[in-house]
């Protein structure tokens, strides 16, 4: 059963559309990511174009977020004092970011630059995920008893000013580290058209040395709002919001959320983490080959949409 | 003097111009709806003529339908470092978003390239080069790209023999437009042709618009956008909360 997308354009199978919702919520509640990275490039895969891809994508990962954080709610896996710690970054991050991705589109090159961003920041965090979580999960094998492996570069964090008590992560760090970290996601996030939840899950993990069991909850509390601010930022700059397109993967993305945060109470966080990051790195080669190979195609045409 | 030179030249003109179209659509307005899929067209006509056909040269009709134009860039990859990232590009003004051709015979044995210069036909006469950016002189591959590519997505057509000639007076084609139409009004351009030589032209449009929600979503998203993104996130919201209560309830 064929649809038609009014802001797109385009005529589509609804079904394989709620397929993809709900392929990107699964992932989303399971993981903690807002799917973004992979909502894009596959609803520019079934020819939508760009534009519309990157905004409506926002918008529907703001629906599969609310649905997941509602779900890691209930078992009191969101940190608030965190989320909002690191929304007040990622808020300034998303408008330095966008300015300069109005700067590399007047530039000309901005389809390589987020290319390229999407392959190094998701090779990079996919490699060290799965290298971290690899030897996680063949430590356990050996040992059999399993430590609880957190960041051990406190030090210089607590001695920064400004120290607050994330009393559901339990740490009592400087407001600074969370501070910067959202402020270099929104960055990230402005740039490369996404929540951020990739980048934000194993900084959280990693860095902050927050617990695998508030991250998922916090990390989607953050991506909400800054999706959402994206989706308007969008909607009034470019009217580029499918509403159609959004309503059909919401639908599938709402469904696939609470059925992958589910799944994610059922696997041991190392496993959780590892599939996450073969996952990304999956993501980045793609995009890689897309760059190093020949295209089919040399020639593209892009048309300017008049008003 | 002058009134009657005017005359003599009024009354010579109808009989030069012998044959003339009689033309038709099977509709003039094409309505996009939610569950559109494409739309059958059938353009036909007759020869209108004020003495017996002649027979010869031969006669040939050509049927164009055209999407609303609007002006493309065009990219081409090279490598550099490794990696391939566009490099050139060709600026091109009046591009069709939807462009068919339907022809009674081979185009090129049909139509002089004279006079395809001078209605503007084929495909490859209506893309025009503004702009040349870089060092792309060979443009003649950029406008080879433009079509192929078009081709490809389904949006640019050609059927050669897809006009059909009844006794050299009625003609028809068919054509089928694809679902991904941009909307606007789409022309329909009919040539006579005699040995080659355009003798008769005439012009229809087909008016193709969203209606229903697809109307009020475009409408809406472009003149209060503002309104249209909170209601876009209230929507989300909604849907997100809606989806957790119904699995929640489920659950118990």
């Amino acid at each position: 059963m064929q649809i038609y997308l009014p802001i797109a354009e385009v005529s589509v199978n609804l079904f394989l559309l709620l397929g993809l919702g709900g392929l990107v919520g699964f992932l989303s509640g399971m993981f903690g990511v807002g799917g973004g990275f992979l909502i894009t490039p596959l609803l520019m895969f079934i020819g939508v174009p760009p534009g519309v891809a990157v905004a409506t994508g926002a918008n529907q990962v703001v629906a599969s977020s609310i649905s997941g954080v509602l779900a890691q709610l209930r078992r009191k896996g969101v940190d608030f004092v965190m989320g909002t710690v690191l929304l007040i970054g990622g808020l300034t991050g998303s408008f330095i970011g966008v300015q300069i991705f109005a700067y590399m589109t007047a530039l000309g090159q901005v389809d390589v630059f987020v290319q390229l961003s999407y392959v190094f920041f998701l090779g990079f965090i996919g490699a060290t995920m799965f290298w971290e979580s690899a030897r996680a999960i063949w430590r356990n094998q050996r040992q059999g008893a399993q430590q609880i492996r957190r960041t051990q570069g406190h030090s210089w964090m607590h001695s920064l000013p400004f120290k607050v008590k994330f009393r559901k992560s339990g740490l009592f760090i400087s407001i600074l580290p969370p501070l910067a970290l959202g402020a270099a996601v929104g960055i990230l996030s402005a740039i490369m058209g996404v929540g951020g939840g990739f980048i934000l899950v194993p900084a959280m993990i990693y860095l902050l040395g927050m617990p695998t069991k508030v991250v998922v909850g916090t990390s989607l509390f953050q991506i909400i709002f800054v999706t959402g601010f994206t989706t308007i930022m969008h909607a009034v700059n470019s009217q580029t919001v499918d509403m159609m397109l959004a309503f059909v993967l919401i639908v599938g993305g709402v469904i696939g959320a609470q059925i992958g945060s589910r799944m994610s109470t059922r696997l041991k966080p190392e496993q959780l983490r590892i599939l996450l990051a073969l996952l990304v790195l999956a993501v980045s080669i793609k995009i890689a080959l897309d760059l190093l190979l020949m295209p089919t195609e040399l020639y593209s045409v892009t048309r300017l949409v008049l008003p | 003097m002058r009134a009657l030179l005017l005359a003599l030249v009024l009354s010579v003109g109808p009989a030069v111009a012998e044959e003339s179209l009689v033309t038709g659509l099977s509709r003039d307005d094409v309505q996009i709806t939610a569950d559109f899929t494409g739309s059958d067209i059938l353009v036909y006509g007759a020869v209108r003529r004020n003495s017996p056909a002649p027979q010869s040269p031969p006669m040939d009709v050509i049927v164009t339908l055209e999407g609303p134009s609007s002006p493309v860039t065009v990219r081409r990859k090279e490598r550099i470092f490794g990696i391939w990232i566009n490099r050139s590009a060709v600026d091109l003004a009046d591009v069709p978003s939807y462009f068919a051709i339907a022809s009674s015979g081979a185009l090129d044995q049909i139509l002089l390239p004279e006079d395809d210069l001078k209605h503007q036909i084929s495909l490859a006469r209506r893309l025009s080069v503004t702009k040349i950016t870089a060092n792309s002189m060979d443009f003649s591959n950029f406008l080879r790209a433009t079509q192929r590519i078009g081709s490809d997505k389904g949006n640019y057509v050609s059927q050669q023999n897809g006009v059909k000639l009844a006794e050299d007076t009625l003609f028809r084609a068919d054509f089928a437009l694809p679902a991904n139409l941009t909307e606007g009004d789409f022309s329909v351009r009919m040539f006579l042709l005699r040995g080659g030589r355009v003798i008769d032209v005439k012009a229809q449009t087909i008016d193709v618009r969203k209606t229903g929600i697809e109307r009020q979503l475009t409408n809406m998203a472009h003149r209060q956008p503002l309104l249209y993104g909170i209601l876009s996130l209230l929507l989300a919201a909604v849907a997100g909360w809606g989806a957790s209560e119904i699995f929640r309830i489920w659950r118990r």
